[in-house]
């Protein structure tokens, strides 16, 4: 059942993202354009607002009851640290550069052409070679 | 400053942005998991992340659902004229950066800011802020 429920999830999640434009780097890009150089386009603000209507509602059931089909809610880390703030801003760089960020990624991969295909396989590369830096360092 | 608003647009990524929204609340709200794109992929392939089946059966309906319906209709310009080695460059930062720092938009920016989070609310700000920059430097 857990299977089906992510599959279903997932289905939502790239038929949300195909529906609001999210594969369309051109607009992501506009909306990184708060400084310019292009005219500023507001849609990613309208597409997160949008999606984080359901989850504060969802949020708000949490602390009453258990997930239906799992023993307990995801864990709640506290602090920053260094990790968080340099991946945020290594990821902000990748995402100005091409317009596209882990979740129009994949759901572009089998129809965006090749340039969605080797953006993709590079992320995923740098996700495999990330615990072996770590390794190193 | 110019603004790029289409009314139809607008409602289409308030309608689409809803629809990632309940996307991320059935995964919470049945599985108790958090719906970040990168999280779930990159647990999956390093080889670090519980649950693989269920990893792998997101990431099927979101690679795939988009598959089907743009083959029903004519599939959308994804408008990218970035230059192969940039590309690759790019790509390898989203996965070393989102990994680095547990998240990207639809964990942090998602599931994070709606759970008041501040350590999403930070790493949200700062991506956002780093994409900002790098627009504004790079086109």
């Amino acid at each position: 059942m857990r299977i089906i429920i992510a599959t279903l999830s997932g289905a939502l999640f790239g038929a949300g993202l195909l529906f609001s434009g999210m594969t369309d780097t051109e607009k992501v890009r506009g909306f990184l354009s708060l400084l310019g150089p292009h005219p500023w386009n507001p849609t990613l603000a309208f597409v997160m607002g949008g999606a984080i209507l359901p989850m504060l509602l969802a949020w708000r059931l949490t602390p009453s009851r258990a997930p239906l089909l799992a023993p307990a809610w995801p864990e709640r880390l506290t602090g920053l640290d260094m990790p968080l703030i340099a991946g945020a801003v290594l990821f902000g760089i990748g995402w100005g550069l091409v317009g596209l960020c882990p979740g129009p990624a994949l759901a572009a991969l089998l129809w965006g052409g090749a340039e969605v295909a080797v953006f993709t396989i590079s992320m995923a590369a740098g996700m495999i070679v990330l615990p072996r830096l770590r390794r190193i360092a | 400053m110019d603004i790029i608003w289409t009314t139809p647009n607008i409602l289409r990524a308030l309608a689409g942005g809803v629809m990632i929204g309940a996307a991320a609340a059935l995964l919470l709200l049945v599985n108790g998991r958090i719906m970040g794109a990168s999280g779930l992929l990159g647990g999956l392939i390093d080889g670090t992340g519980d649950m693989p089946r269920e990893r792998l059966a997101f990431l099927a309906g979101l690679v795939g659902t988009p598959l089907i319906l743009v083959a029903l209709t004519a599939p959308p310009p994804t408008n990218i004229d970035t230059p192969w080695p940039t590309l690759i460059g790019a790509g390898l930062l989203v996965g070393i950066g989102t990994r680095l720092g547990a998240g990207c938009t639809s964990g942090h920016g998602v599931c994070g800011l709606s759970r008041f989070s501040p350590r999403s609310a930070a790493a949200t700000a700062t991506f956002i802020a780093a994409g900002i920059l790098t627009v504004r430097a790079f086109g």
